[in-house]
């Protein structure tokens, strides 16, 4: 179900930029990073969250891998892959575009 | 990759979902970690179930997940019922590889082109009209010199290529003169440029190996032969061998897959035309001829300029007949040229068992048919088991399809195992049915590749059966309404329709099986029971050669040595043996009338050979000794009859009418009984039997070159006597050679070969089809009995007689046996004149013919019905009563 601030479509983009950032993240810090990131305006669900990593995991743009912390915890940590970064640089692009198309249009109207 | 590592995810089952789980877990207790509340974080996250499961279902293609888990499912129920599966199973396994091996073998023999280039263009000669015994026919031999006419009159439209009829020879590689069998061809030269084949090894005959008689002796392998006898030795080039007096190089190897043009028959050894000494007689018809068009020109206008030559050669030829009766030789000059397809080759073995294999293939077809209702029977009952499953699944969201889907795979299930052992069943069959065509010394041999079309016809079959029984229990058993269900799983009448309906159609399949059967059955019986006029008890006959050619004293000489070979009753001399495939024919005039129309056949025979046969003397008596000198013949009674207007003919004269006119006399001095000369089926012709003695044209007395030795033996196996024989003939006199021995009893039944094959094998299908019918009739009736229990309690509680209880159980299915069985009737009779060519004295409308199906049918299904009527007698009211 959409919400009025939620992240449609653009889940997968911010999710690979941070991933080009900070690298080796698990889904909570990935979570809380948009959640920061953003000033808290911006709220990934985890159950919209969990779905979109897997579904980019399954397309190739991050790879995932099981790590066991210190406190014997096991986490499995995502990076990004080669693909991934094309596919952030296209996403990146189209922002761009669609953002200032409508920008212009709210200027114009 | 992606789509791999989905696959391999449904296919690692609870571990993505575990994983999946784990991964959720830790972030809840990093949440947690982290400060926020548990509750709270858990509420966040809303149902984990589902949030699995989507994550699941985007890591793996889901419907490839569905039909693994209905696969697993359907597994399960098959091992539930270990039984019932098996027999499912087994009998699918049956009909399907009966279908699939019948369709192995009709494609080999008859769809297959030949592994040639562009088979469609190719096409063969044939000549129809009235054969010199005044009966229609449609031949395929022709003269050689009519060949080169034909092949210079369409040389810009067409390639006439000349084969020969494949054969098994003597030959010999060693110097030392051992002999061995192989089976040589004649052929063209341009045959193997026309048809687009190169060469393994060395060269292919040319059109240079088509020019002189006699001066090209060289030949060419086939792979076949080459891989079993010399293991592909490429050292075999220009090795040479000996045939008769011939010595032939060998040039090169075939290609893989070439076999000659005539299936049924695997060519070993390819030698030109021009090596026969055929080539240069006008009268010598020993070869097929192929018509290969060139690319854009149609049969017809090529076929209208053959007809030219071929007239005016028959003209010249004709004008030699001054023997031959005057209708005979306008029949001869009214034959017609026919040009068919041959893409797929020419052959007897096609023509001969064409409509046998149509035959067969259509049984099994039937018998696949009864093992599929019997399978749709099974799920349909299974179904009404299973329709409070079914109810729970619709009722926690399975759509139609999804239910579907669910049954089809338990379908797959039953057909793909069945598919697999019907494979093996298909594979071992085929041989074994090749190997039972043909008697045993000059075996059919085909060649059956198991590739891409055996399996594909076997895949279209599976899905095919699988959908046939699969669908409409499918269907039914979604169409579940849940309520009810739940509430107390109801019988649909429908689904009693439905099995009833395929009781009758079992019925119906079954009584035509049965019925052709015993057409088949019966026909063989009176075919090899046939009276032949002579006894094949005991009988040895020895075909032999003699090298040089030896006077009929010293075959005479050969035959009392070997009287003196203990075992032996008697011996006596003929030139071929009855009905072994050997033919000398000619006219006959008395009294210098006209001669006569009627083709009379020769043997030459020495004294005491009637006898020897067990051939009785009707009127004069047999041969003297001093008699053996041509001019005194015995005759049989239909040649009394024919010729002599069934008058007496002994002391009396006829004369022999040759061809080119001459006319041999001879005076009778017995009448014989009639006798089965060259076939089986037709009615005994006119035979006069001449002393042994070859008599040239001149009218001299020749040596012989071959005669056959005919042994009565004492013991009762003649066979074992044969080795004893052949050694005495070699050692008392080395010209004499036996080339093969067979027992009378074998020749008779090599012309019986085919009938037998189809009784054995309508007969194993008949009892397969009989047991499944049975089968099926006696599951419905159980799921009958089983359903109605309730009724049955009561109506036994309320005090009705046992009969009355059999009567309600069994009437309808006893109907639908009945109306099955009239169906089958009628289709039968229809059906029946399709086989009609292939039965022999027995008609389909013969009462005693159609008692048999009935009868069996009417036993089978009261014994059938028997184990489930007991079990309703045994049903306890009370206790039935109170289970509901």
């Amino acid at each position: 179900m959409p919400k009025p601030d939620s992240l449609q479509g653009s889940l997968d983009l911010l999710v690979l930029k941070i991933l080009s950032r900070r690298s080796r993240l698990h889904g909570y810090a990935i979570m809380s990073a948009i959640q920061a990131m953003s000033g808290d305006v911006l709220r990934a669900e985890e159950g919209s969250l969990y779905p979109a990593l897997h579904r980019m995991e399954e397309a190739g743009w991050i790879r995932a891998e099981w790590i066991t912390k210190d406190s014997g915890r096991r986490a499995r940590l995502y990076e990004l892959t080669a693909d991934g970064k094309k596919q952030l640089a296209a996403e990146e692009s189209r922002w761009q575009a669609v953002t200032s198309a409508v920008n212009r249009v709210l200027r114009m109207a | 990759m992606s789509w791999w590592s989905r696959i391999a995810n449904g296919l690692r089952g609870d571990r993505l979902s575990r994983e999946i789980d784990e991964e959720l877990r830790s972030h809840l207790e990093e949440a947690v970690e982290q400060g926020r509340d548990p509750a709270e974080a858990r509420r966040a996250f809303g149902q984990m179930l589902r949030l699995r499961e989507e994550s699941r279902d985007v890591r793996l293609i889901t419907w490839l997940d569905s039909l693994r888990a209905d696969a697993v499912f359907g597994w399960r129920q098959l091992m539930k019922r270990k039984v019932t599966s098996a027999a499912a199973i087994l009998s699918l396994a049956l009909g399907i590889g009966a279908c699939t091996s019948a369709f192995r073998l009709i494609d080999a023999l008859l769809l297959r082109p030949l592994p040639i280039a562009e088979p469609e263009r190719l096409y063969a000669l044939f000549r129809q009209g009235i054969g010199p015994d005044g009966r229609y026919r449609i031949s395929e031999s022709n003269e050689y010199p009519l060949f080169r006419q034909m092949r210079a009159a369409v040389k810009d439209q067409a390639e006439l290529i000349a084969v020969s009829y494949g054969g098994r020879t003597d030959l010999t590689y060693r110097s030392d003169g051992e002999m061995e069998k192989a089976y040589r061809q004649y052929v063209s030269g341009r045959m193997f440029s026309s048809f687009g084949l190169q060469p393994t090894l060395g060269r292919l005959l040319t059109e240079n190996d088509d020019l002189e008689p006699g001066k090209h002796p060289y030949a060419v392998l086939s792979y076949d032969y080459w891989a079993t006898r010399f293991g592909r030795d490429p050292k075999v080039i220009g090795r040479s061998f000996r045939i008769g007096d011939d010595l032939y190089q060998i040039v090169g190897i075939g290609p893989e897959g070439f076999t000659g043009t005539e299936p049924g028959t695997i060519i070993d050894i390819f030698l030109p035309t021009m090596m026969n000494p055929g080539v240069t007689h006008s009268d010598w018809s020993w070869f097929r001829t192929f018509v290969k068009l060139k690319p854009g020109v149609a049969a017809e206008p090529v076929r209208e300029r053959l007809t030219a030559p071929f007239q005016a050669f028959q003209e010249e030829r004709a004008k030699g007949f001054k023997g031959v009766p005057k209708r005979r030789v306008e029949d001869f000059l009214h034959q017609k040229l026919l040009l068919e397809p041959a893409a797929t080759g020419v052959s007897h073995m096609k023509e001969d068992y064409r409509a046998s294999l149509a035959a067969l293939g259509v049984l099994v077809a039937l018998v696949l048919l009864i093992a599929c209702a019997n399978v749709a029977n099974l799920m349909t009952a299974q179904a009404t088991a299973r329709s409070r499953e079914m109810a729970l699944r619709v009722s926690i969201g399975a759509g139609r399809r999804r239910l579907v889907q669910l049954v089809l795979v338990q379908s797959a299930w039953l057909a793909f195992l069945a598919a697999a052992i019907g494979g093996l069943f298909a594979w071992w069959s085929a041989p074994l049915i090749v190997s039972m065509i043909n008697p045993t010394d000059n075996p059919a041999r085909l060649l059956l590749p198991a590739d891409w079309r055996v399996l594909g016809f076997g895949l279209l079959l599976t899905v095919g059966v699988m959908l046939l029984f699969g669908l409409a229990p499918a269907l039914r058993a979604s169409a579940v309404k849940p309520a009810s269900a739940l509430k107390g799983g109801e019988d649909l009448p429908a689904r009693r329709r439905l099995m009833h309906a395929l009781v009758a159609a079992q019925t119906v399949f079954c009584f035509v099986v049965l019925l052709v059967a015993s057409l088949f059955v019966a026909t063989f019986e009176r075919l090899s029971n046939r009276p032949t006029g002579f006894s094949a008890d005991r009988l040895l006959t020895l075909e032999t050669v003699a090298k040089p050619a030896q006077s009929p004293l010293a075959w005479d000489q050969m035959a009392e040595h070997l009287r003196a070979v203990p075992g032996v009753e008697t011996v006596a001399l003929a030139s071929w043996p009855l009905l072994g495939d050997q033919f000398e024919g000619g006219y006959i005039s008395v009294n210098g009338a006209p001669t006569s129309n009627a083709l009379a056949a020769f043997l030459y025979v020495s004294p005491g050979w009637t006898e020897a046969m067990r051939i009785p003397l009707r009127d004069g008596r047999d041969f003297h000794p001093s008699e053996m000198y041509p001019g005194f013949a015995l005759v049989n009674r239909t040649f009394a009859k024919e010729y002599f207007q069934g008058e007496s003919p002994v002391g009396r004269l006829f004369e022999r009418v040759s061809p080119d006119g001459k006319r041999l006399p001879f005076q009778v001095v017995g009448v014989v009984g009639d006798a089965c000369y060259d076939d089986v089926r037709e009615p005994i012709g006119p035979q006069a039997y001449l002393p042994f003695r070859w008599v040239d044209a001149k009218g001299d007395v020749r040596p012989v070159e071959s005669g056959t030795f005919i042994v009565r033996t004492s013991a009762l196996n003649p066979v074992a006597l044969a080795p004893t024989l052949r050694h005495e003939v070699s050692r008392a006199s080395p010209e004499f050679h036996v080339n093969n021995i067979r027992t009378q009893l074998e020749i008779n039944q090599s012309h019986t070969v085919r009938e037998r094959l189809l009784a054995r094998l309508a007969f194993f299908f008949g009892a397969v089809a009989l047991v499944l019918a049975g089968i099926g009739l006696y599951g419905v009736l159980d799921y009958t009995v089983l359903q109605r229990r309730r009724e049955i309690g009561i109506r036994m509680a309320l005090g009705a007689p046992a009969g009355d209880i059999a009567r309600r159980m069994t009437v309808n299915v006893f109907s639908m046996v009945f109306a099955g069985a009239f169906l089958g009737l009628a289709v039968s009779f229809a059906a029946v004149r399709y086989i009609e060519a292939l039965l022999y004295q027995v008609r389909a409308t013969d009462p005693r013919m159609l008692a048999f199906p009935a009868l069996t049918i009417l036993v089978a299904a009261l014994m059938a019905a028997l184990p489930p009527l007991f079990r309703a007698m045994r049903i306890d009211p009370a206790r039935t009563l109170r289970d509901e």
